[in-house]
């Protein structure tokens, strides 16, 4: 078995998470791939349809996994119709983890928008897991309207182990009572000190680069603030280039990359 | 207890004023709690004040037929609440309700503009400030247009 040939992983769990997102969980039928990181990602393969990059959401049991997706064309379309006992192929793990800061009483900020939030729970979990570890864990998150909130049975969860987690919504629906507007406005709700902040920032480019710059103008070192970046990956082998940004693969050098590093490549209109 | 003065002068919307111009606006200001839940105004009422929240969030809403009261943003400590009263007609385009207690400071309208008449110095600083509030509510309503979050095509 190599990473250019897909395991075979059995549907055993199909959860609606919103109208077009459902979050599967898979086990190995063959021998189990090497354990995902947290922000590392795996290509789905629906047989017959395609292949698509998705990042890991969580661990399902021993050796299973679990993915969130969302139906946006051919192959996550049949992805999220999949049932339980529906039989996919998976290759990974691919890519650059979320590093974790090795020091403790670090403050930790992440900044999920949208889908976000799916390769940023394992990090949620691993500072629900490890909160004595840390001084301040903050959890921003920012949806298109409140049915969209990834997640919102586990926040009460995260919250009672110490969490401060924060939602915004751009399109209010009646009955909502909670925060409107970009999740960057959740910045002010911050008790955190920036030049001991591990910033965790994923959702589409152009949240993450107003968060990211958000972060940097109350002093967290660029180099500090990790965002996950998604480009055309199809071989996760850093082979086929499809996900060049610049100088990086993303497939091979990120998708976790440093806002040091991907700051400058992000004002490059050609890229 | 503190008082009004020095709620005033502790506001980041007002860091670095000099201590005659906060003086002198002081003289329009008063504490203004909110207990959670509290209308603070009306859409179409008459904009006769503005507000430095101080602790405490806001929700900016307007009614919207078979919807209700729509939330539109949410406004929160360090920053100020309403400018409406600083143009004709004077009249707020959106509500506002506290969403938890709120201790805020009510300054007056006219005699802000006022002020700013006879101090154009101060209205000039004054007007700086609040520019750079809408602006920034500018930017991210633009950024709320973007529909970011809006599944691919």
């Amino acid at each position: 078995m190599t990473t250019m040939t897909p395991s075979r992983y059995r549907v055993v769990e199909r959860t609606p998470e919103t109208g077009d997102t459902v979050t599967l969980a898979l086990e190995p039928v063959d021998e189990p791939l090497p354990v995902f990181r947290p922000g590392q990602f795996a290509m789905l393969y629906a047989f017959g349809v395609g292949e698509v990059p998705i990042s890991v959401s969580g661990r399902y049991g021993v050796a299973g996994l679990l993915h969130t997706v969302r139906a946006v064309g051919a192959t996550s379309g049949a992805l999220c119709r999949a049932e339980p006992g529906c039989m996919l192929g998976v290759r990974g793990p691919f890519g650059r983890a979320w590093d974790l800061p090795a020091a403790a009483g670090a403050d930790l900020v992440i900044v999920a928008g949208g889908l976000g939030l799916a390769p940023l729970r394992p990090v949620v979990r691993h500072a629900v897991t490890n909160r004595a570890r840390y001084r301040h864990v903050a959890v921003l998150i920012g949806a298109r309207t409140p049915d969209d909130l990834l997640y919102p049975d586990e926040y009460d969860a995260w919250r009672a182990a110490g969490l401060d987690v924060l939602a915004t919504v751009d399109r209010a629906a009646t009955g909502w009572s909670g925060h409107v507007g970009v999740v960057t406005a959740l910045f002010d709700r911050l008790d955190h000190r920036p030049a001991d902040t591990a910033a965790y920032v994923c959702g589409p480019e152009i949240m993450m680069r107003f968060a990211a710059r958000g972060l940097a103008g109350r002093g967290v070192p660029a180099g500090c603030v990790r965002l996950s970046l998604e480009r055309n990956m199809h071989c996760g082998l850093g082979h086929c280039g499809h996900c060049q940004l610049g100088p990086l693969l993303l497939c091979r050098d990120g998708p976790v990359v440093g806002y040091d590093e991907a700051g400058p490549l992000l004002s490059v209109k050609e890229l | 207890m503190t008082t009004t003065y020095d709620l005033l002068v502790a506001h980041p919307f007002l860091a670095g004023l000099p201590l005659g111009h906060l003086e002198r606006l002081s003289r329009w200001a008063c504490r203004a709690p909110f207990r959670a839940g509290m209308r603070i105004f009306e859409e179409n009422g008459q904009a006769d004040r503005f507000w430095l929240i101080r602790d405490g969030y806001v929700n900016l809403d307007i009614r919207v037929p078979g919807r209700g009261d729509v939330i539109v943003e949410t406004i929160g400590p360090g920053t100020v609440l309403g400018w409406s009263w600083m143009f004709p007609p004077y009249r707020w385009h959106f509500g506002a309700v506290a969403i938890d207690p709120v201790l805020s400071i009510a300054i007056d309208g006219a005699g802000t503009r006022a002020l700013c008449e006879a101090h154009p110095d101060f209205g000039y600083e004054l007007t700086r400030r609040f520019m750079a509030v809408v602006v920034d509510r500018m930017q991210a309503t633009r950024i709320r247009l973007l529909d970011l979050y809006k599944a691919p095509a």
